[in-house]
């Protein structure tokens, strides 16, 4: 049984923005996967709660003319998984999508409540970031466009700003098309598990040599991060050599936390490791291979 | 006939699967009220005062009790047979809330509402203030605390130590030069049971008798225990069983049912329900114990074993429940197992210590002897360069062994066959030639562990058992047991067992699944790995004289002489050939509705156990180390057992299945983290807790060498735990055979190997590594 006070569901976008600019307080319910666990912690204990389930205007994965892909936030991990442009386009964000939870879990949540939670794990995190995903966040009356880049502010720290909805995920042409990528999340288990690190990669590359890398982490810092300075210092380096020098790099650049769950120590060991694995799955692909890296 | 070795599906089956089966929750009236209990936010001290009035003013809320209002009747837990013997009864040292606090997470106060919520709020409502004492999360540490003066976690044991036991034969060899030696400190970790259902009753009073409805394996000793608890004599204390969603020892334990009984004596009229969350399963009912073992073997050059040591230091938590009895079994299994020509040594100490409190889990500090003696003997073969397998054969118990305590004795073994077949199964010899050298990141390896394991509790414990059979009007018949049925199958075999012994079809005899103990006959339950050894026996005892009666009285119907008859499926035939004389059901009829001779045809009988016999088996386990991710993917995993003659064939498969998989977790990724200060434990959920799911669980390979054993009551033998004992070391020393890595700490989780794997320069490989 759940602690909660008050529940509406909104019957339309403008329903849901205007009910939220009259009462801030009001908490967002998309497939409650988060939102239930912090009900029942007692966190969200007493919580009057807006859902959005279901809204139409939300769901659903659309490439535009010019070839750019928006994600709307109900599109669950499920569907991300299996939804044709993300498939051909976006696989490592596909992988994402299909690494979180068990089936169940799948069906359940969805991508704007895994940005949105801010959690440091967030399985579509890391894709997203390689993939300079900007964020359609709208309030009534007003919106904006902001990079995920800038959104995380700390562990489920965001700058989503009271009476805030995101309603959508842009990513751009030039951000997928000619790159080559993966998602590698390292759990202690093959399902229902958070990650202990994990890494997504993304190449493109111009007569075997790096031409562009993008490269993002999830749990290597409190919140999903990109590793600039390992992108930068992988630019335009031969493959071979990228793939000899990538783990050194990343485990100079991240300063993953010493916590129970697992030390410093072994996460930089292991986001080395499966940032060489990611980047030699790219190579690989880039070659025509169809490696798979992820241990699923 | 013939029931005996038939893979009938469980009787249960159709009900569990479809979602029929009545669990305790699904009894439990929508009215009930919902009582949640206050734990402790410090893991040692006391509750100096504590603030109820917020908690009581909010909406719902009915009642507030705390430790300042309960009962001073210290009470015992544990699920063992009373006994009238004050030296053998299990430690009293718990109360309703405990005042004095003994680990994080203790229970100190309950809020009854009258729905969850309400409750949930009123235990946010609750102030509590508390003079803490330093914490102690280790055996050393608390023995250390002890030792400086620091206060005891119970009055009764100054120095934290709740019991010892030492054994000793032969002389310690002074000259060893010649002798090879392997010396290893083995550590396992605390588990939790993870049992599906959660622990939960409910319960109320009606006049004089108050009613607990609870997921136990133990209504009748629940019955005693609740008794003992309030104050009130047992026969006022009714205990009903439900089907439960396993147990796996945890619920071998008194858990929820004398907190939730008091509160339906306080609230007279009103039904309680208290259902701990999967959070509190973790942090306020039992584990397994954590125990930590020294072992030192001496060998001669031909790898005959010369001399052993053993020494058990075992963590028992803040209470007693199962306490010393876990680590002083472990001692029985290594003297055991092996023999040794000239010395033995064996020593084991249970410590208090300030985490939650351990109890019975499958296997009753087995899985952990296990686990040390088999790794130990890797590592003497390592050292001599010699078969694991061969040093094994060398010295394992044979046939007509007698321990020199206990007097039990191996009646029967098929552990060579199991030896052999696992041998060829895993095609042994090929694979550890093939993997010995090896390099680059990923590794091969094969590794086996046996084990030999006591049916029954007797003669440490009384195995009293009784069971009661009566006819039914259309010719089937009830059987009435106090044993339970807990998910192993219990309900199945009983009913196997039964027709055998009666003659009757496994079809027309209706097991009782429900125990409720103003009906039910006793028995103490199910524990152990017994049920079909001691409850069988009853049943065997109980259907014979049940088969005589019905004969009688067909006899008298026909004028025939009762031993020119018999039973045999749904008739009465004569013995001579098997012509049927009467059917049951015109038996029946006639015997409950006759004018002349009018009898309701039953039977009861107590049988008492006086015998006990060894299981044994062992596992084989092929797998792939990826070293520089610190995974071991399982290839092969094959457990092979010889628990005599098998009742029911696909059900022991499944048994075993289910046993693999406790150990498969126990070996790899499961374990209990308290934090070192606090003692407040860490990942008390199924996030964090690492128990693995379907993907993680590779095929699991069954197979059985079947014995007759001349004491079983069908040729039977233990098959409860024996699963879960071997499948744990098999796997660490495959990875020795793999890594050359010894790892001596479960589980073989990837941070733990990790670090071995650097320090042993295994991961060294690439130039660029930082
Ligand atoms: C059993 C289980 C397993 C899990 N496994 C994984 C896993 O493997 N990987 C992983 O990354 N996560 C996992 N999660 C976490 C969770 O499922 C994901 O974060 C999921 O994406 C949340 O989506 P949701 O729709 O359920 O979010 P909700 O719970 O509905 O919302 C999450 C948060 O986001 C806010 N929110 C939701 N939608 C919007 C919106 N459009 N605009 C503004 N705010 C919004 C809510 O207010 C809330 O704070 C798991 C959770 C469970 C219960």
């Amino acid at each position: 049984m759940y602690d909660i006070e008050e529940y509406a569901a909104a019957a339309s976008l403008a329903d849901a923005l205007n009910r939220l600019a009259a009462r801030p307080e009001l908490k967002i319910i998309a497939g409650g996967s988060d939102a239930l666990l912090k009900i029942r912690d007692g966190k969200w204990a007493g919580c009057a709660l807006l859902s959005i389930h279901g809204l139409p205007e939300l769901q659903g994965v659309a490439m535009d003319e010019k070839g750019d892909i928006e994600i709307r936030p109900l599109t669950t991990f499920g569907q991300a998984a299996e939804d044709t442009l993300i498939c051909r386009h976006l696989p490592l964000l596909a992988q994402g999508a299909a690494s979180a939870g068990g089936p169940q879990l799948r069906r359940m949540g969805t991508i704007g409540g895994n940005i949105c939670n801010g959690a440091p794990s967030a399985d579509t995190a890391p894709a997203l970031l390689c993939l300079n995903a900007v964020l359609d966040l709208r309030s009534a009356g007003k919106s904006r466009l902001l990079p995920l880049n800038e959104f995380y502010l700390g562990p489920g720290k965001t700058a989503l700003e009271a009476g805030e909805l995101l309603c959508g995920v842009r990513i751009a042409k030039e951000d997928y098309q000619g790159y080559h990528g993966c998602y590698y999340k390292y759990s202690q288990r093959r399902a229902m598990d958070i990650a202990n690190i994990s890494c997504a990669l993304w190449l493109k590359s111009i007569d075997n040599a790096v031409a562009d890398i993008r490269l993002a982490m999830g749990v290597a810092a409190p919140t999903p991060i990109r590793l600039p300075q390992t992108e930068r210092a992988l630019q335009g380096l031969p493959l071979e050599q990228g793939q000899k020098r990538i783990a050194n790099l990343v485990r100079q650049e991240i300063q993953p936390r010493d916590s129970w769950r697992a030390s410093r120590e072994f996460r930089l060991q292991i986001a080395g490791e499966i940032a060489a694995r990611c980047f030699a799955a790219a190579c690989d692909k880039i070659q025509g291979g169809k490696a798979d890296v992820s241990n699923r | 006939m013939g029931e005996i070795g038939r893979s009938i599906p469980r009787v249960d089956a159709k009900d569990k699967v479809c979602g029929t089966a009545k669990y305790t929750e699904d009894l439990c009236p929508a009215y009930a009220l919902t009582a949640k209990i206050y734990h402790a936010a410090i893991a040692n001290g006391w509750v100096e005062r504590i603030d109820i009035d917020d908690a009581l003013a909010v909406p719902g809320v009915e009642a507030v009790f705390t430790c300042m209002d309960v009962p001073q009747l210290p009470f015992a837990t544990a699920g063992h047979p009373w006994s009238t013997d004050p030296g053998h009864r299990d430690v009293a040292d718990r109360l309703l809330l405990n005042r004095r606090v003994r680990c994080y997470g203790d229970d100190i106060a309950v809020v009854v509402a009258t729905d969850e919520v309400a409750a949930d709020r009123g235990l946010r409502a609750i102030r509590v203030e508390y003079r803490e004492e330093p914490v102690a999360v280790t055996p050393e540490q608390a023995m250390e605390m002890a030792a400086q003066g620091g206060e005891p976690l119970h009055e009764a044991y100054a120095d934290n130590i709740l019991g010892r036991s030492q054994y000793q034969e032969g002389e310690w060899p002074a000259d060893t030069e010649e002798l090879t030696a392997a010396k290893g400190s083995y550590v396992c970790q605390a588990v939790q049971h993870c049992h599906l259902e959660s622990a939960v009753s409910f319960a109320w009073q009606e006049g004089e008798k108050i009613t607990v409805v609870s997921s136990t394996q133990i209504p009748h000793i629940v019955r005693r225990v609740v008794g003992q608890a309030l104050g009130l004599p047992w026969s006022r204390i009714r205990v009903i069983k439900p089907y439960i969603g396993g147990g796996f020892g945890n619920k071998q334990d008194v858990l929820t049912e004398p907190l939730n009984a008091w509160l339906a004596q306080k609230l007279p009229g009103r039904t309680v329900k208290l259902c701990l969350s999967r959070e509190e399963v973790f942090s306020a009912t039992r584990i397994r114990h954590p125990i930590t073992i020294d072992i030192e073997t001496l060998a001669d050059q031909q790898g005959n074993l010369v001399a052993r040591s053993y020494n058990a230091v075992s963590c028992q938590g803040a209470y007693a429940s199962h306490g010393h009895g876990i680590a002083a079994n472990g001692m029985t299994a290594f003297r055991d197992m092996y023999r040794q020509s000239q010395a033995l040594r064996q020593q084991a100490l249970t410590v208090y210590c300030n985490v939650p409190a351990a109890g019975a889990m499958r296997g009753y500090g087995i899985p952990q002897e296990t686990f040390a003696t088999e790794a130990n003997m890797d590592d003497l073969a390592l050292a001599l360069a010699m078969d694991p397998l061969e040093l094994r054969r060398k010295n394992m118990m044979l046939p007509g062994f007698k321990d020199p305590v206990t007097g039990i004795t191996c009646h029967s073994s098929g552990l060579e066959e199991c030896l052999r077949k696992g041998e060829a199964l895993i095609d042994w010899q090929a694979k550890r030639q093939a993997y010995a050298k090896q390099s680059g990141p990923l590794r091969r390896g094969v590794g086996m562990a046996l084990f030999c394991y006591k049916t029954g509790v007797y003669p440490l414990s009384l195995e009293t058992s009784s069971a009661r059979m009566v006819l039914n009007q259309d010719g089937s018949a009830q059987l009435h047991l106090g044993a339970t049925e807990i998910g192993q199958g219990g309900d199945t075999v009983f009913a196997q067992m039964a027709a055998e012994a009666c003659g009757m079809r496994t079809e027309d005899i209706r097991v009782v699944s429900f125990q409720d103990t103003d009906v039910a006959p006793y028995d103490s339950g199910a524990y152990a790995s017994r049920q079909t050894y001691v409850t069988g026996m009853a049943i065997q005892k109980t259907a014979r004289l049940f088969g005589e009666r019905l004969t009688g009285y067909a006899a008298g119907l026909c004028g025939m002489a009762p031993e020119n008859l018999r039973v045999q499926g749904q008739h009465v035939v004569k013995q001579e050939d098997g012509q049927p004389v009467i059917s049951l059901e015109e038996l029946a009829q006639e015997a409950f509705y006759s004018l002349e001779n009018s009898v309701h045809i039953s039977a009861q009988t107590t049988n008492h156990c006086r015998s006990n016999t060894f299981a044994f088996g062992c596992s084989f386990v092929e797998i792939q180390v990826d070293m520089p991710l610190g995974q071991i993917r399982v290839l092969q995993a094959i457990n092979l057992h010889d628990s005599g003659k098998l009742i029911n064939p696909a059900l022991a498969e499944a048994q075993v299945h289910g046993g693999m998989s406790m150990a498969l977790g126990y070996g790899l990724s499961e374990r209990m983290i308290f934090h070192p200060q606090s003692g407040k434990l860490l990942n008390g959920n199924l996030l964090d807790y690492k128990l693995a799911t379907a993907l993680d669980t590779p095929d699991l390979q069954a197979v059985f060498v079947e014995t007759q054993d001349p004491t079983g009551p069908f040729g039977n033998k233990a098959l409860g735990e024996p699963p879960a004992l071997s499948l744990a070391p098999a796997l660490r020393n495959a990875l020795l055979h793999a890594t050359g890595v010894k790892i001596n700490s479960l589980p073989l989780e990837p941070q733990r190997l990790t670090a071995a794997f650097r320090e042993a320069g295994l991961l060294e490989g690439g130039e660029d590594h930082v």
